[in-house]
């Protein structure tokens, strides 16, 4: 079992996450994180979608994925040759006596205090999710009263596009389905 | 000049321009304004008794003429109605567009009479469906859904159309071409794994052609013939697939799976190279999947490339259309075996003298009861093999997929990964309406029969005079045999006694059919014979047959297909073989 980030892009119409959604339900598929949102072209949005499970099996789920109509490109998102980011806010409980130190944990991890009242901190943070993590860990000693992290995102690095080799302007490019390496389009 | 139209114009004039002939369903308020230009539209309506009819013979009507299905209710129940054969012809891959109405636009989400979100409900059982709020959309939708329900792996679409949309005024334009970003189905097979599947062929001495529906689909089974007199591999026909390859040939062995041949279902087991063609690795077929074939290699050839490695890891993939592939194939392998070619003398000699010593049989019952076998073969002797023959779920279908002989594609009818019980008589009724030169009989048992009778109704009044054998064991005969091997004759609610009631013949007589009825062995053929001779009205026979015949051979479902028995408690005689 290992963690799998694919870049999904599907079209922008209504009832495609209860698509992705229902898929990854009624085929088992355990689902990490999954962020949505519109992309830079309005007819499509993205979705990252974090999966913890074996090679095989992420075969299997990009096969299925690209059963569903409206999804139009997928791609895995590898650690060496993509960004990854994770953001969070969370409530600290924070006495007047402990918000230096507060305010120095978070720092450590590039958080900023975007929020406070008197019995507490908000800390906005945004990096790779084991920083967060360990932010999370160190926020710890504090107290945590509410925290929401959004899910994994994540961009290749240099200047191809996921669209780019998805999408040609003549239609479609086709790639071997059946590659587990290759970028999948259909 | 203007083509301002309603958008319930719009829609027949699209079935109309997407080539529909026919269609089954039944109208109610959501879907109301379509059914006002079906009223004057060239298009044939048959109004079936219920929704889930409309949509088994919409997959009727498909699997015997290889185009759309078309089915079309109103919103709420009507559509829910459709959930059944719809998820039927998802799991068998049957082309079929369903059209449902929807409450008006402005009503949907609020719970409005009627309401029901089939878009939603359907998403896990539908290759893809639309919800239409915009006229406009009318025909771009049913372009695509006629698009998408008949090219790659075929399968249901459904078009839910909201009653606003079929009111407001559009302007009609068909869509000359199709462009969809997420969808462009691969059929041309990669060169380099028809290679590697020829190489591997050459190098098998026990190799097996596992033919599934998806050769039938892709109408191959000619060049599926080639392939098995080129290789001289056996030939085994998954229940899908029964009819893709003649059963009289000698390479073929007849089905695999829990209700296999005991060739069939040996041969995958010890075979070293799968040829699959067009075929899932059901669990049907492989019993438990670990100790499935645990010697062979996998060419797995499928049009969804989902398929390949699902169940089974493939050695060989090879994605495209299956008659494609067979074609491309073909020549590789003539090469291939110009340089070297297997002797399957041995091979064939295993498994030639486990078809000799294991043919599919039955007994007579002893009680001088009718074996329900026996007509089934006596049908499929007498009807021939141009016949359609179109079975409901269970014992009937067991024996009606190993006792009729099949000989061309096409005329096996089923309901094979649903396991739809009720299938047969609307499924047989879409068939006769697709092919209505046919003689079409339902092979059905008195549990499904009496779950979708009503639309003998329908072919009563439309002309429609197909063929119902009812095998009438009065009980649901399947479950009665897992109740006698696996539940200690406890037959918890198994039983119908449907020899008393109902009494079929004035049921049949009571919708417009002829009424028959056999409850002797020496009357089989005679009453066949009589049905066989009324071409212009349905006819229903009561079989009335041996209560506690069972199906055999059996792999009981999960267990691994070498533990097949051939009767209660008794394996094949592997001693005397060696395999």
């Amino acid at each position: 079992m290992a963690t799998h980030t694919l870049s999904v892009l599907v079209e922008n119409s209504p009832g495609v996450l209860a698509r992705v959604a229902s898929l990854f339900s009624r085929r088992g598929y355990n689902i990490d994180s999954l962020a949505v949102g519109p992309t830079e072209n309005s007819e499509i949005s993205r979705m990252t979608i974090v999966l913890n499970l074996d090679g095989h099996a992420l075969d299997q789920v990009i096969a299925q994925l690209f059963k569903l109509i409206n999804v139009i490109g997928i791609s895995e998102m590898t650690d060496t040759d993509s960004i990854k980011r994770e953001a969070l806010l969370v409530k600290v409980k924070a006495k007047q006596s402990e918000r230096e130190k507060v305010a120095a944990v978070a720092a450590k991890y590039n958080g900023v205090i975007v929020d406070e009242s008197v019995a507490s901190l908000t800390v906005e943070a945004t990096g790779p999710s084991a920083d967060i993590e360990a932010l999370l860990k160190s926020l710890e000693q504090f107290g945590i009263k509410e925290l929401v992290q959004s899910g994994l995102i994540a961009l290749e690095r240099g200047s191809v596009t996921l669209a780019d080799r998805t999408l040609s302007t003549s239609g479609l490019a086709i790639s071997d389905p059946n590659s587990a390496t290759a970028d999948y389009q259909n | 000049m203007s083509n301002q139209v309603t958008g319930a114009q719009s829609l027949v004039k699209s079935l109309e321009h997407a080539g529909v002939d026919v269609m089954f369903g039944i109208p109610g308020g959501a879907i109301l304004p379509a059914y006002d230009p079906i009223y004057d539209s060239k298009i044939r309506h048959i109004l079936v008794r219920h929704e889930q009819g409309a949509g088994h013979a919409a997959t009727g009507y498909a699997q015997v003429t290889g185009r759309v299905g078309v089915c079309i209710a109103t919103s709420g129940p009507g559509a829910t109605n459709l959930v059944t054969p719809i998820a039927d012809a998802a799991m068998d891959s049957v082309p079929m567009v369903a059209i449902t109405g929807q409450v008006p636009s402005a009503a949907i989400g609020t719970d409005a009479f009627q309401e029901a979100d089939i878009r939603g409900i359907t998403m896990p059982i539908t290759k893809h469906n639309f919800l239409i709020t915009n006229p406009d959309d009318i025909a771009g939708a049913i372009a695509e859904a006629f698009h998408i329900a008949s090219t790659g792996r075929p399968g249901p679409v459904l078009v839910d159309i909201a009653k606003d949309a079929l009111q407001k005024m559009t302007d009609f334009k068909w869509p000359t071409n199709i462009n969809l970003a997420g969808y462009n189905p691969k059929t041309k097979p990669a060169s380099q794994a028809i290679r590697d599947a020829a190489a591997l062929i050459a190098q098998s001495k026990k190799p097996v052609l596992y033919v599934g529906g998806g050769v039938i689909k892709a109408n191959a089974s000619k060049q599926l013939l080639q392939l098995a007199e080129l290789t001289g591999a056996p030939v085994v026909t998954t229940l899908m697939a029964r009819g893709a390859f003649p059963d009289s040939h000698s390479l073929h062995l007849g089905m695999p799976g829990m209700h296999g041949t005991v060739a069939a279902v040996t041969a995958l087991q010890k075979s070293d190279l799968l040829i699959t063609l067009g075929a899932r690795f059901d669990d049907r077929v492989t019993g438990k999947l670990s100790t499935f074939a645990v010697n062979a290699k996998i060419i797995h050839a499928d049009i969804d490339p989902a398929e390949i490695g699902k169940n089974r890891f493939a050695d060989v993939a090879i994605v495209g259309d299956v008659g494609e592939a067979m074609t491309a194939l073909i020549p590789a392998l003539e090469a291939e075996f110009k340089k070297s070619k297997p002797d399957l003398t041995q091979w064939w000699s295993q498994i030639g003298a486990l078809r000799a010593k294991y043919p599919v049989g039955y007994d007579h019952p002893e009680d001088g009861s009718v074996s329900p076998q026996y007509v089934i073969e006596r049908i499929g002797a007498i009807a021939g093999p141009d016949a359609i023959y179109v079975a409901g779920v269970g014992q009937h279908q067991m024996w009606a997929s190993q006792f009729v002989k099949y000989e061309k594609p096409r005329t096996w009818l089923n309901s094979g990964g649903a396991g739809t019980m009720g299938y047969a008589v609307p499924a047989a009724m879409g068939a006769k309406v697709g092919l209505p030169d046919a003689t079409v009989w339902a092979i059905d048992g008195d549990g499904c029969f009496q779950m979708t009778n009503q639309e003998l109704v329908t072919c009563a009044l439309n002309n429609i005079p197909i063929k119902v054998a009812i095998i009438n064991n009065e009980s649901l005969g399947m479950v009665r045999q897992w109740q006698t091997l696996f539940y200690n004759s406890r037959y918890s609610n198994t039983s119908l006694e449907s020899k008393r009631i109902p009494d079929f013949v004035k049921l049949a007589d009571a919708m417009g059919c002829v009424g028959l009825r056999c409850d002797t062995t020496g009357d089989v053929d005679k009453v066949i014979e009589e049905a066989m001779a009324i071409n212009d009205q349905p006819v229903v026979v009561d079989f009335s047959v041996f209560r506690d015949a069972m199906v055999w051979p059996m792999v009981a479902a999960g267990t691994s297909n070498d533990d097949i028995l051939v009767a209660r408690e008794t394996a094949p005689d592997w001693d005397s073989q060696e395999l």
